[in-house]
């Protein structure tokens, strides 16, 4: 069996509950990434994607289970793995370029100084950023320029593993929307590897390959891997027309507003693995076809 | 009447402010006699000497003219210029000030860094800080036998506190997100240090050093007057024991100008390292 690009292995997390015990978040929850794939997770507060975000940017460390990307296993932060926050991703005493060369001059240190100045300069022109943000504070930036320049640091280092968490969870709908495509833009032309935690399911479908989706925690676990089959590239207005479109988000409605309730709890598997599911309506669309292949 | 900025209203109200109140003072300080008004019985008992009177603002503003028009003349042990013995005392705030940045400052990021180090040396720090500098004085004339480098000591103890404190909780209180932005892009030690610790915590430990300025000022007056020799300190008691309150005055307004510089100097800088989120 070949491994994917990353693969998550048993993962599992315990905190001591404060009264002696254990709280179990989430159990022996299995699953694989390809590479080039943008990935989504979704599941409620509460189910620990942010733990399982922490564990493969090396942050955090699970109490059980393993994390192999690209053959190695994963312990500890690295430049492989490049995160942005949903706030404070950016250093507030440094302008704008500065907060993306120093992190440019961490991948590249053999780099010279204009090297390293026209790539960040590329890499924050290409989110639409130029000439007079590039010597403004994080303060002097709105929410979304921020999280603009956030993207650009992540991209400017190419890490075999780009980690969002929500990153554009506290920004308003309109901003929101322009950053997704800007995201979606930037991604296009690479073979980035992203892994991304939303609570918004529109968002979600715009941008992923493929959603994760997990149960309600305690016990929790990815309890199925959702295809998105609507060709790229999207854009927002016309991925709605898309006989697939309305199956996969009533799919996703159903199941954060029921089913990742009732699947809740330990499964007593020493694996869980998510079930796949496939939507396919462009051939007949009166008829749903619903695969469940297990990977 | 053209409308005046809240600061020119501001700077008007304390001009004149200052004015009333030197009117105030010069008033109310009885006219002393002048001693050819006098009758002879009353210059035999003494009632010319003048009592040790508070001199007008009149006298005062006459003294500081005439000192600082030249502040640093040397005519001997005892009667040197203000600029001289204001000097004498920055050397020494300054030599003890930075031989305490030296130390606390690195010792605050180890106990800002370490919770051992931290736990470890919270005991003597809870004892020694309460100590009025001063107290150190014997003890440190008794062990380095030289006034001077006593009164430098006696500035480096009573700077060290607030500089160690500062700095152990502005490096203690470095928001984790910015520590772990560093560590996803495997930032050093050192560079992170220098790129995300000291930035980030260096509101705070300039916080401190401005606090230590401002104490280390305050008890050099107090040393000053102890050790003696040279300095504004020394200058204060030396007038004082000639009787000569005018220069008390003038010396005193002049410690208020120099510790207010001083603060000044750390405002600057405090705002240079200012950062907003």
């Amino acid at each position: 069996m070949t491994h994917p690009y990353l693969s998550v292995e048993q993962l599992t997390q315990r905190y001591p509950n404060g009264s002696g015990g254990e709280m179990t978040v989430f159990e022996n929850a299995s699953f694989g990434v390809e590479k080039g794939e943008f990935v989504v997770i979704i599941g409620h507060s509460g189910c620990g994607k942010s733990t399982i975000m922490s564990i493969l940017a090396g942050l955090a460390e699970s109490t059980e289970g393993v994390v192999i990307m690209d053959g190695a296993e994963v312990s500890g932060p690295s430049l492989d793995r490049g995160v942005v926050f949903q706030n404070y991703s950016l250093l507030p005493w440094l302008t704008t370029l500065k907060n993306v060369t120093f992190a440019v001059e961490a991948r590249h240190p053999n780099w010279s100084k204009d090297q390293v100045l026209e790539h960040s300069k590329k890499h924050l022109e290409m989110v639409g950023l130029n000439g007079d943000v590039f010597n403004r504070k994080p303060s002097q930036l709105s929410g979304g320029m921020r999280q603009r320049v956030s993207i650009a640091r992540a991209f400017a280092i190419s890490p075999k593993l780009l980690l969002l968490d929500e990153p554009f969870g506290a920004l308003d709908a309109l901003t929101r929307g322009s950053i997704q495509d800007e995201l979606l833009k930037v991604w296009a032309g690479t073979d980035q590897t992203v892994f991304m935690i939303t609570h918004d399911i529109d968002e979600a479908i715009l941008l992923a390959d493929r959603i994760l989706l997990m149960t309600n925690g305690p016990y929790a676990r990815v309890a199925e891997s959702v295809y998105i089959t609507i060709p790229r590239p999207r854009n927002r207005t016309e991925i709605v027309e898309h006989p697939n479109y309305y199956a996969i988000r009533n799919h996703l409605v159903q199941f954060l507003g029921k089913r990742s309730k009732e699947l809740a709890g330990p499964t007593g598997l020493v694996e869980n693995r998510p079930e796949t599911v496939h939507f396919d309506n462009t051939a007949t669309i009166a008829k749903t076809k619903k695969s469940s292949v297990a990977v | 009447m053209t409308a005046l900025s809240l600061n020119q209203r501001a700077a008007l109200l304390s001009v004149i402010l200052l004015i009333v109140g030197l009117c105030i003072w010069e008033v109310t300080i009885p006219a002393q006699q002048a001693a050819g008004e006098l009758t002879e019985y009353e210059r035999l008992t003494g009632g010319g000497t003048p009592k040790a009177g508070v001199p007008p603002p009149s006298k005062v503003i006459e003294k500081a003219w005439e000192q600082l028009s030249d502040p640093f003349y040397d005519a001997g042990p005892n009667d040197k210029g203000i600029g001289i013995q204001i000097g004498y005392s920055i050397y020494r705030v300054l030599s003890g000030y930075l031989l305490a940045a030296l130390l606390a400052i690195p010792l605050g990021f180890l106990i800002g860094m370490s919770t051992i180090a931290y736990k470890a040396l919270n005991p003597f720090i809870q004892v020694l800080r309460p100590i009025s500098p001063l107290a150190w004085m014997p003890l440190a004339l008794f062990i380095i036998q030289d006034s001077e480098q006593s009164a430098i000591f006696v500035i480096f103890i009573c700077s060290i506190w607030p500089m160690l404190i500062n700095t152990a909780f502005g490096v203690a209180g470095v928001r984790k997100d910015w520590v772990n932005v560093a560590r996803t892009h495997e930032l050093g030690s050192l560079r992170t240090a220098f790129i995300v610790i000291l930035p980030a915590a260096a509101p705070t430990i300039v916080t401190g050093m401005r606090i230590s300025i401002g104490i280390a000022w305050l008890v050099i007056v107090a040393a000053e007057m102890l050790v003696g020799g040279t300095g504004i300190g020394y200058y204060v008691w030396n007038e004082w024991n000639n009787l000569d309150l005018t220069s008390v005055i003038f010396s005193i307004l002049m410690i208020g100008v120099v510790g207010m510089a001083l603060d000044a100097m750390f405002g600057v800088l405090q705002r240079y390292v200012a950062y907003s989120e």
